[in-house]
């Protein structure tokens, strides 16, 4: 992290400035930015033939260090509780079992100072529709204590570096098309200065070109922040592309966690790829699940 | 272990107290976006309340001519009035919650690092500020309307009595915005219930003495029912700011005491909803 320059709101084509929240709180560098230790959720839910209750495990008994700076990939069939994990981290579900440790700090009993150190952005972009992304980005930044002035003018500057013309933030949201509404989503994640991104499926919907776009700026946002980030994707190629390392969650248990042209090498098969790394170790065949398609 | 290679940090730290209040002015500043935004629903909304406000007011011109008429018209337009006031202010309060939910942003809302009190504090700011001003227009429609007059009143007096009666209202709103974090739908129904019974035990277009003997008794328990029987008092005979002082004591002891409940409960079912994921759950 050698000498990077003094950046002023007005001034640099930096992304962003940032704050430096980690210093003072005197955390060693081989802190990890994210721990989670035996970590289980399960929910309950009404059966809709008996009306009794029924649990629903989410996730069951997870472990795992993310080292300041990576970018962590969280591949997984639908409901294996790649969500529900990123909750946990972000102060959005109380876990049954474990804990969790955002740099050293538990986010329970540290919520306040863990939720000034990360921020989310999830599967669809949540924001009020009537609104100007301007108008969004004013509000939910000023729940961080962020001064409008500066977050406007660091808005335009990651849209822009986003491929998001200035014009588009001042029409109502509900005016953007999808993948522009996740752009302005990432944005207002990145105007907190998080220093753990949790990043839930930021880029399913979108074309390849956004996609790439997206992927390039996480990228970048991990070289110029200092940031770690955990992203959870359907993208087989992105997980490859961008992560360090790559976790494949089945059934609320990681079935493996490794860089991923060693999941690659031990269970891509003949092939090599990802997809087959998945289908491994999800336990199925691929032509199965080929088979099997248009099931829910 | 201090550690020395690193830089200092770049920009000041923002103090508790500024970050929350700019919490506070986040919430309010949202609040006046969404009403330029939906500003045809709004004028509407005006239209309809000034007129309703007008109509109540005009049974009171059935009587025939005299101060008794006077003394009606404005016993009605004060509770058209009051009511107007307290309803805004309780579902303000009581919705915050509600339109994070229909808007899917309550799980940012909740992330940020925020107190609780502070995301409180902000959305009863804006629904007392928001409550004045209409009620304010409502007033000059109905002071245009009607010529009668309002000599005798003591206008210290009311304004004290409204003052110290908006802080049990807003606990009110407080408790009753728990609901809709518990259940989304069924809290708006909860929210809209509360609001009917408040409305019907609290005297606001009639004596609470006329009430039933079965439903009679709870009136002692709204705020309102003080605060619409201090008002009249102040406004129609005159009862001074020394005379309301008590009441107005009362009122805001009250407040004091709902306020921290509402916001204990409040905390109480959002821990609640985190751990049975009830603040969101597709994703
Ligand atoms: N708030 C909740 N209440 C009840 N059940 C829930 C809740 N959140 C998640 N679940 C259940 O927990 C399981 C894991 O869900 P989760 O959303 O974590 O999956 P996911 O891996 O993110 O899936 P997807 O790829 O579809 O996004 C699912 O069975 C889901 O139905
Ligand atoms: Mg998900």
């Amino acid at each position: 992290m050698a000498g990077d320059p003094e950046q002023g709101v007005q001034g640099g084509n930096d992304v962003a400035t940032v704050p430096d929240v980690l210093t003072p709180l005197n955390i060693s560098a081989d802190t990890p930015a994210l721990r989670v230790m035996g970590v289980a959720k399960t929910f309950r839910e009404k059966d809709p033939d008996t009306g009794r209750w029924r649990p629903v495990p989410a996730v069951a008994g997870l472990d795992l260090d993310v080292p300041r700076g990576e970018i962590l990939g969280i591949l997984g069939p639908n409901g294996s509780g790649k969500s529900t994990l990123i909750r946990l981290v972000a102060t959005l579900l109380l876990a049954d079992e474990g804990r969790v440790e955002v740099f050293g700090f538990d986010v329970e009993r540290h919520r306040m100072l863990v939720r000034r150190l990360i921020n989310r952005v999830s599967v669809e972009a949540s924001f009020f529709k009537k609104l100007t992304a301007a108008e969004n980005l004013a509000y939910a930044t000023g729940l961080y204590g962020v001064p409008n002035r500066v977050a406007q003018v660091r808005a335009r500057e990651i849209l822009e570096r986003l491929g998001l013309p200035a014009k588009k933030l001042i029409v109502p949201l509900e005016q953007l098309s999808r993948g522009q509404q996740q752009k302005v989503a990432i944005a207002r994640a990145l105007l907190t200065s998080p220093t753990l991104m949790l990043l839930d499926e930021p880029t399913t919907g979108l074309d390849p070109k956004s996609r790439r776009e997206v992927q390039e700026f996480v990228l970048e946002v991990r070289a110029t922040h200092d940031a770690t980030i955990v992203i959870s994707t359907h993208d087989m190629d992105e997980a490859d592309r961008i992560c360090d390392r790559v976790a494949i969650i089945n059934a609320g248990q990681f079935a493996a966690i490794d860089r991923s042209d060693r999941l690659k090498a031990r269970y891509g098969g003949h092939a090599g790829t990802m997809e087959q790394v998945f289908f491994t170790l999800i336990g199925e065949q691929l032509d199965e699940a080929d088979q099997e398609e248009g099931g829910t | 272990m201090a550690s020395t290679d690193v830089p200092a940090a770049r920009r000041r730290p923002l103090s508790t107290l500024e970050r929350e209040l700019r919490g506070v002015w986040a919430l309010v500043r949202r609040n006046f976006h969404l009403i330029r935004r939906y500003l045809g629903w709004e004028i509407v909304f005006l239209f309809y309340n000034v007129v309703n406000t007008l109509t109540i007011g005009l049974i009171g011109l059935a009587l025939p001519a005299g101060a008794a008429r006077n003394r009606e018209v404005v016993y009605l337009a004060i509770g058209a009035l009051l009511w107007n006031f307290l309803s805004i202010l309780f579902q303000e309060v009581s919705n915050s919650v509600q339109w994070e939910r229909w808007e899917g942003t309550i799980e940012y809302s909740f992330m940020a690092p925020i107190h609780r009190l502070t995301y409180l504090l902000g959305v009863c700011v804006w629904a007392v500020l928001y409550g004045l001003v209409r009620t304010l227009v409502v007033l000059v429609g109905v002071a245009l309307f009607f010529h009668v007059s309002i000599a005798r009143a003591d206008l210290a007096g009311a304004g004290l009595v409204l003052l110290a009666s908006s802080v049990p209202f807003i606990g009110l709103g407080l408790v009753a915005a728990i609901l809709p974090l518990l259940s989304t739908e069924r809290g708006a129904q909860a929210t809209q219930v509360i609001q009917g019974v408040l409305l019907l035990i609290s005297g606001v277009y009639y004596p609470v003495a006329v009430l039933p003997g079965w439903i009679s008794w709870a009136s002692v328990l709204s705020p309102a029912t003080y605060t619409l029987e201090y008002v009249r008092n102040a406004v129609l005979n005159g009862a001074s700011v020394s005379a309301v002082l008590p009441i107005s004591g009362v009122l805001l002891l009250w407040g004091l005491v709902l306020i921290p409940v509402g916001l204990g409960l409040f905390m109480l079912a959002e821990r609640h909803a985190l751990r049975v994921g009830a603040l969101k759950r597709n994703g």
